[in-house]
């Protein structure tokens, strides 16, 4: 019998990875991306990827609180065991891709260097200027290049992933391929595989602007939730606290930018009209410092974007009266500035038109992150502690070392397996890992991982004994997807042929709607009442996209197609994600509800799990407990000053 | 004319015009539309209103949700590539008033500045054009498998971290390092000619990003062990000495890489390199 072949879906980092490993235990890829892989949205990633490292451990940092951190900054929502797993490997992960060739920046000596994230009071983050994920991307994307020359790997590019093909129900419904589109003739056809791996990213455009590249649309989650995989924690979204507002795009000003000693403030005189550089010191309030003693600037993510969103909404003190706050890097030395920041501060200088080396940067949050994603299963590795841990302390002594093995079973065919046999997700598409907030510089650190710790479950399920091969399946099986796909097709193409012109079908235009509904309701601050009408606007989206029209009936590069096509798949995952956000009903991390601010362990220490009922054409939410046998919940704080928590921790001794 | 740098508007000229621009105005975008390979190609014009912070993605965005041009007449949405859109992935370049560059960059305030002005866009012309000003690039990605641009390591099981490297060693490194495949440096390049057929991909000048990587990779410890091969895939036709010393690419390049100092580096390392194969009698 000829060997098994492997299918990754998704180019960026989380495919990349996974596709070289996979080549190198031998299995032969099929590579599809609906770009070059080298232009995957990972290039977009600046301030860098974390991972304990010496000088650290010397300072009392160690993988485990690593872990710790990564637990209490998703506030408890995360599954702990691949946690675990995951901070074990950064270091190795960092030297593999230091022998890669990646760029790291180095200190005077040569060795790599560090700067301060947030959410962590130890700088564990390695970076290659500001452009971290374009330099980690190359290196996989050359690595794969080289597969690729040995025939091991065979690239799809310009290829977009349409449908899984499955065979069987229930518990048995496994993934025996795929149905795609070359985006150029427009041809639709089956692939067949022995697994397929999703690594297609996240889905910022669900949200209309965002810090995403254009294509992440979350189109082709949303087709494996519809042909029935679960998806994990919908509701929780990162919104970034540093955007550049613009007319296609929110440009992410990374939190680098604080790492490196960027102050967040607004005047202390509401509407004051001075230029930023006239206001003295005295005058300024740098509200994230004087909120939180212990962590200022570098609190993480989604405390940060509630901080602000609360200065400019709630007390009216935002820049120029508007939705604005300034980041603030002028009293850094410039030179400093661009060795370390280069990339983002040309970006704002580029954009804006204002030097931010000397100019304060004026900034606002914007959706940014998915912490839910396809929902995955895993085998624990053999670290079971009696009790869960409380918090660990710097320099204490670690409940466990920093061996492979502790958080999963390496290579167990179902470490990140979905509930569907075969159908695998890495990277940003995968629910594991952030629980309900992602610290900084650690997604691209969960992508690599997922390619090279659970490529190797991929291989060893499609060499299990007990997993039939592909070859000898009907072809039916296939030729029933394509012709679904070429069904939908050809309605779309026809709906330009008859279209009536009305601007309400136009699937821009629904998508803009989708967009602005999902920022104002599903973003920062939720509240029940808004949620449900968010959900009445989306049913209302999806009546009209029934009737969807197109401008363009072109049979060959119809990229309108495509985007009309991605919409529908959207208004489906956003409810989800409205739903699942309105019986969450407490706060969590990213999930803020105004009318529920507390966090409620008691009934929502849970993932919730969407399942897509075909019947009612919506999704079904279920809270499932959290598979949390390692670290106990506790307070999530941040040494915010006037919290019950007590006295403030002490401020960055590391930095 | 096409590829090169007529109308470049040093950074004064567009920033005056930033600040001159009024909001609520509209410009006129004229492309060059052609709907497929073989097909000809045709000019249209469309009227876009633009507000601060417009640039030729969200213009284009307009146009795909209003594709009627400033004859009234309904028209298909115009076909572009784009990823990022924030100059760091390459994909959306084109020809834009007669220079290339990255469209998501290009910021209608400090280009089109008054009411009424004109943008042209058309695709590069070194490639072949999939649709409108989309062009396909692939043999940019082939050139990196011609010079193998990558680092052979023995594999990906933990083996300790790479070699150590100064800091300056590291910035130089980067520098080369964040070419962006977009091929500025091959549109403006008078030896880079179209070439559709990839059985010659081989044997037509590489072009300035490709020599770059080979000297990027020569550079790096491990990477030095293929150096022998990327020099010799250098040292035949299509290699570098097809490149006539022009310097357009270096102009052009929006990461700033010294192409030209690249060129000549591995220009000096191909005569060192033929020198040695000629001595060892190879
Ligand atoms: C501006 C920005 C800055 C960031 N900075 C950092 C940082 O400093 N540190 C950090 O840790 N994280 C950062 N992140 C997050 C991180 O970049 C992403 O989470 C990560 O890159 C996602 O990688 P991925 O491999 O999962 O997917 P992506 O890189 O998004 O790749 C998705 C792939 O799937 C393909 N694809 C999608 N849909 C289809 C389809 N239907 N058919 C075929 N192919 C498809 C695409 O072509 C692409 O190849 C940042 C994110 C943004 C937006
Ligand atoms: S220097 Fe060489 S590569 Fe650069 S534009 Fe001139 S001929 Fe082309
Ligand atoms: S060298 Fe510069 S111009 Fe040429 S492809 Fe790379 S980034 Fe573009
Ligand atoms: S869209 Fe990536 S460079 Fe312009």
């Amino acid at each position: 019998m000829a060997e098994q072949r492997v299918i990754v879906v998704g180019g960026g980092l989380a495919g990349l990875a996974a596709s070289v490993r996979i080549a190198e235990a031998g299995l032969p890829v099929d590579l599809f991306s609906m770009v070059p892989v080298k232009r995957s949205h990972s290039v977009c990633a600046q301030g860098g990827i974390n991972a304990c490292n010496e000088v650290a451990r010397q300072q009392g940092y160690s993988e485990y609180e690593h872990f710790d951190e990564t637990i209490y900054g998703g506030d408890f929502l995360a599954d702990q065991h691949p946690v675990l797993e995951m901070a074990n490997w950064a270091p190795n992960i960092i030297d593999l891709l230091d022998r890669m060739g990646v760029p790291f920046n180095r200190t005077a000596e040569g060795y790599r260097d560090l700067r301060l994230f947030g959410g962590s009071l130890f700088k564990r983050t390695h970076f290659a200027g500001a452009t971290t994920g374009q330099q980690l991307l190359y290196a996989l994307d050359e690595q794969t290049r080289r597969y690729e020359s040995e025939g091991k790997v065979k690239k799809y590019e310009f290829w977009e992933f349409l449908w899984p093909v499955t065979q069987g129900e229930g518990d048995e419904k496994r993934c025996v391929g795929i149905v795609a589109q070359d985006m150029r003739t427009m041809q639709i056809r089956a692939f067949r595989a022995a697994a397929v791996v999703m690594a297609t990213g996240g889905n910022g455009l669900i949200f209309g602007k965002s810090t995403n590249s254009v294509i992440c649309t979350g189109g082709a989650a949303s087709r494996c939730y519809q042909e029935g995989a679960w998806y994990g924690n919908p509701e929780m979204i990162q919104v970034h606290p540093t955007a550049i507002p613009g007319a296609d795009k929110l440009r992410l000003m990374s939190e680098s930018a604080r790492g490196e000693g960027g102050r967040v403030w607004v005047p202390r005189k509401k509407g004051d009209t001075r230029r930023p550089t006239d206001i003295p010191e005295a005058e300024r309030y740098y509200f994230l410092e004087e909120r939180y003693p212990a962590y200022g600037n570098i609190v993480p993510r989604d405390i940060a974007t509630r901080e602000i969103f609360d200065i400019c909404v709630n007390e009216g003190m935002g820049v120029d009266g508007q939705n604005q706050v300034y980041l603030d890097l002028t009293h850094r030395d410039p030179e400093y500035l661009t060795r370390k920041l280069g990339g983002i501060l040309d970006i704002y200088e580029k954009f804006v038109g204002v030097d931010p080396r000397f100019t304060p940067m004026k900034i606002f949050p914007a959706v940014h992150y998915s912490m839910g994603g396809l929902w995955t299963d895993y085998t624990p590795g053999d670290y079971m502690p009696d009790v869960p841990k409380p918090a660990h302390k710097s320099g204490a002594p670690v409940p466990v070392d920093n061996k492979m093995g502790h958080g999963l079973t390496i290579g167990a065919p179902n470490n990140m397996m979905s509930n569907i046999k075969g159908l695998y997700a890495f990277g940003e598409v995968n629910f594991a890992y952030h629980g309900a907030n992602r610290l900084g510089a650690n997604a691209l650190l969960s992508c690599i991982f997922d390619g090279l710790c659970n490529g190797v479950s991929v291989v060893n399920f499609v060499r299990d004994s007990g997993t039939p091969g592909v070859d000898g399946l009907d072809q039916s099986i296939y030729d029933r997807v394509v012709r679904q796909e070429q069904e939908k097709h050809d309605r779309l193409v026809n709906s330009a042929r008859s279209a009536t012109g009305d601007e309400a079908y136009n699937p821009y235009r629904i998508a803009k709607e989708l967009g602005d509904e999902m920022t104002a309701a599903s973003t920062v601050v939720k509240t029940g009442e808004r949620l449900e009408r968010a959900l009445a606007k989306v049913a209302e989206l999806r009546d009209r996209y029934a009737k969807v029209e197109l401008c363009d009936a072109a049979s060959w590069t119809n990229q309108s197609l495509s985007f009309a096509r991605a919409t529908g798949d959207m208004l489906i995952l956003a409810e989800a994600m409205l739903k699942a956000g309105l019986l969450r009903k407490e706060s969590r991390g990213a999930h803020y509800r105004k009318d529920f601010p507390e966090r409620d362990d008691e009934n929502f220490f849970k993932t919730s799990i969407a399942r897509f009922n075909p019947q009612t054409q919506q999704s079904d939410i279920e809270f499932v407990p959290v598979r949390a046998p390692l670290v106990l919940p506790r307070a999530r704080t941040y040494g915010k000053a006037d919290t019950k928590a007590g006295k403030p921790q002490p401020a960055a001794a590391h930095a | 004319m096409s590829g090169a740098y007529a109308h470049e508007y040093n950074a004064e000229t567009r920033r005056a015009n930033r600040q001159r621009a009024k909001p609520g105005r509209s410009i006129i975008l004229k492309i060059k539309r052609c709907d497929g390979p073989g097909k000809p190609s045709r000019w249209e014009s469309f009227k876009v209103p633009v507000e601060p912070g417009s640039n030729v993605i969200s213009c284009l965005k307009y146009i795909a949700s209003h594709p009627v041009t400033t004859d009234g007449k309904r028209t298909t949405p115009v076909v572009w590539d784009s990823g990022c859109l924030e100059e760091v992935c390459g994909a959306c370049t084109m020809v834009i008033n007669g220079r290339v560059r990255q469209s998501c960059s290009c910021l209608i305030d400090e280009y089109a500045p008054d009411e009424g002005d004109t943008l042209t866009l058309e695709p590069m012309s070194k490639f072949p054009v999939i649709r409108d000003l989309w062009v396909d690039r692939e043999r940019m990605f082939h050139a990196l498998r011609r010079v193998k641009a990558w680092v052979p390591i023995d594999g990906t099981y933990n083996l300790g971290p790479g070699p150590k490297e100064s800091p300056e060693h590291q910035q130089m490194r980067y520098a080369l390092s964040e070419c962006m495949t977009c091929g500025c440096c091959l549109e403006a390049c008078p030896q880079y000619l179209q070439e559709s057929d990839p059985e010659k991909w081989d044997t037509s000048f590489i072009g300035a990003a490709a020599i770059n990587q080979v000297r990027l990779f020569n550079e790096h410890k491990t990477g030095k062990r293929l150096k022998a091969d990327r020099l010799e895939a250098l040292m035949g036709p299509g290699g570098i000495t097809d490149c006539g010393n022009a310097q357009n690419c270096v102009k052009v390049c929006p990461k700033g890489i010294p192409l030209t100092e690249s060129i000549a580096a591995v220009g000096r390392s191909t005569t060192v390199h033929a020198f040695t194969r000629f001595f060892k009698g190879r």
